[in-house]
């Protein structure tokens, strides 16, 4: 694994967001969703508690969205002008290609969560916020963008359409989250044994992103979404490697 | 002699269809092969195979010493590639492009400040080079994808139909260029485009069905020509019949066929032999008069579809 190698696919995958208007029109719709559905959705304000709660507690629903507008071009781009070609018979291997990607819209979906700022200042002059929650918030949130953006990029090197990889992702996202949906897990429970709901309710964004949104940070939830991950890249590379030339 | 670039029984199987079926050829420094087959043949696949893009149903590629299956990050290391078509990133610029390529190629600060700017000039993109690639003619594209094979100035250069699109002026450019690097590196080049295998290539590999029809130089490709060696004469004041009468009569001459024009006949010589001196002397003594008389090299367009079409197959 050749870590400069990483880093110049990954900055040049970066600045490609910013060569075109996507990123800022992807930055400028983050921004206002999120800041709506703090507002409206997460009743920021009746509340009436110093925390960003009603901000974190809202992102899965608004990745399951966004998050397939960023990785949607990863590999389904390369597929279709040929420059994977390319990028494959540089002295390059597949994994730190896959890395490299990965991290770049990773990177990207940070700033666009850094972007958000203005909210953390608010809450700081409206109240005094406990900033450690709202920092371990923020890792948290980072994280499951990860997870999201892990699962978008080995759907969208299936395919040289980004469309389908954008249409495909949402929904395969939407599975991951909703599997830990009270409504969901309610149909389960009432048929399946306890084991299996336990097991789908795990598999779940939910279940491991409460509490981090909540500012506690537990080991496991960690290594869910780091495993999480690992494996849908693993599965990216696989796929990269067997279907890079159809 | 360094070989550079050692094929040995590469095939490459699509489900049923054999695209490549048991190649093996060598290319050393100094060459320059020109891969020649119809489209289809299995030029591109042949080619994707020795630059680790494809992975070979059976057979080895070696490329200067290492093997592609075992070490395909020191092959790719060693060879710049122009893939079909030329594909960048089409959002980039040349220059942030060929810059990219360097940075991976592990050119660093001075040096990869200098191959970009090479690079740049060699392939004459100089004054494009902030420009986003989209924007380009399909001209200027291929050159951009010429910059960045060459750019690490690598012992090995594979070029997939490097003049494919390109004017007469910008086709001279490239063989130009690919002239000049021949001689301290191995090159391939694939092409259906005939002339150039006189305007750069020193070896050529016939490639048709997956399998090789001809490997040697351009000279025995047009050797197998029905037209090598083959005389036009034209004598004036006598009828191309008499003509040709006279010369069938003559041992080395196989047998003739009229000109559509000056009354001329195109004589085929037996097995390919010189016969210009001795026909010329033959009919002077005579008495008649040589108005025109040209020996012809061979055709290799007439060679590529005989070797390239089977009996049988509806061409």
């Amino acid at each position: 694994m050749n870590m400069h190698n990483i880093w110049f696919i990954m900055k040049r995958e970066f600045n490609g967001y910013f060569a075109t208007p996507v990123a800022y029109v992807f930055i400028v719709i983050f921004l206002l969703l999120a800041g709506f559905s703090t507002f409206f959705v997460g009743n920021f304000f009746d509340r009436g508690e110093a925390d960003l709660y009603p901000f974190f507690s809202m992102h899965p629903w608004l990745y399951i969205l966004l998050i397939p507008a960023i990785s949607m071009r990863l590999w389904a781009e390369e597929r279709k002008s040929g420059s994977i070609e390319l990028l494959m018979t540089l002295p390059v291997s597949v994994f730190e290609a896959v890395i490299g990607k990965f991290l770049a819209a990773w990177a990207f979906t940070g700033l666009a969560l850094i972007l958000n700022f203005p909210l953390w200042i608010t809450v700081n002059y409206l109240g005094s916020p406990d900033n450690g929650v709202i920092f371990a918030s923020f890792l948290g949130s980072l994280l499951m963008a990860g997870g999201f953006l892990a699962i978008g990029a080995c759907i969208s090197s299936t395919t040289k359409n980004q469309v389908i990889a954008f249409v495909v992702s949402v929904v395969v996202s939407l599975i991951f989250v909703l599997a830990g949906y009270g409504i969901v897990l309610d149909f389960f429970s009432s048929w399946a044994p306890r084991v299996l709901v336990d097991v789908i309710s795990s598999f779940s964004f939910l279940t491991h992103y409460d509490a981090i949104s909540k500012g506690v940070i537990d080991m496991r939830d960690m290594l869910y979404f780091v495993s999480l991950i690992a494996i849908w890249l693993f599965a990216n590379a696989l796929i990269v490697n067997a279907r890079k030339a159809d | 002699m360094t070989l550079r670039i050692e094929i040995e029984d590469l095939a490459k199987h699509f489900g049923e269809i054999k695209a490549v079926d048991g190649v093996t050829f060598s290319v050393s420094k100094g060459e320059v092969l020109g891969f020649l087959g119809p489209n289809g043949a299995g030029k591109s696949t042949t080619m994707k195979m020795i630059t680790g893009f494809l992975t070979p149903t059976r057979g080895t590629v070696r490329v200067c010493g290492h093997d592609v299956l075992t070490d395909p990050i020191s092959v790719k290391a060693s060879i710049g590639y122009l893939p079909e078509g030329a594909p960048a990133y089409a959002d980039m610029t040349p220059e942030g492009f060929l810059k990219f390529i360097a940075d991976v190629r592990g050119l660093r600060g001075a040096e990869k400040r200098r191959a970009v700017a090479s690079a740049a000039e060699k392939a004459r993109i100089t004054h494009v080079m902030f420009q986003p690639i989209e924007t380009l003619s399909k001209g200027y594209k291929r050159r951009v994808g010429l910059a960045q094979a060459i750019l690490h100035n690598p012992p090995v250069l594979i070029m997939d139909e490097p003049t494919d699109g390109l004017d007469p002026n910008q086709k001279y450019e490239v063989r130009t260029l690919i002239n000049e690097m021949a001689e301290d590196k191995a090159i391939i080049i694939s092409t259906h485009i005939l002339e150039e295998v006189h305007a750069m290539c020193s070896r050529n590999v016939l490639i048709a069905n997956g399998k090789i029809e001809f490997d040697g130089t351009p000279q025995e490709l047009e050797a197998l020509s029905r037209y090598h060696n083959a005389v036009c004469v034209s004598v004036g004041g006598v009828e191309t019949e008499a003509l040709s009468r006279f010369v069938e009569s003559l041992d080395d001459v196989a047998g003739t066929e009229p000109l559509n024009f000056n009354n001329g006949i195109r004589i085929f010589p037996k097995d390919g032999k010189q016969i210009t001196l001795e026909l010329s002397e033959r009919i002077r003594s005579n008495g008649w008069q040589i108005e025109s008389l040209y020996v012809e090299n061979g055709r290799l367009d007439e060679v590529f579809r005989t070797l390239t079409t089977r009996p049988g197959d509806a061409a």
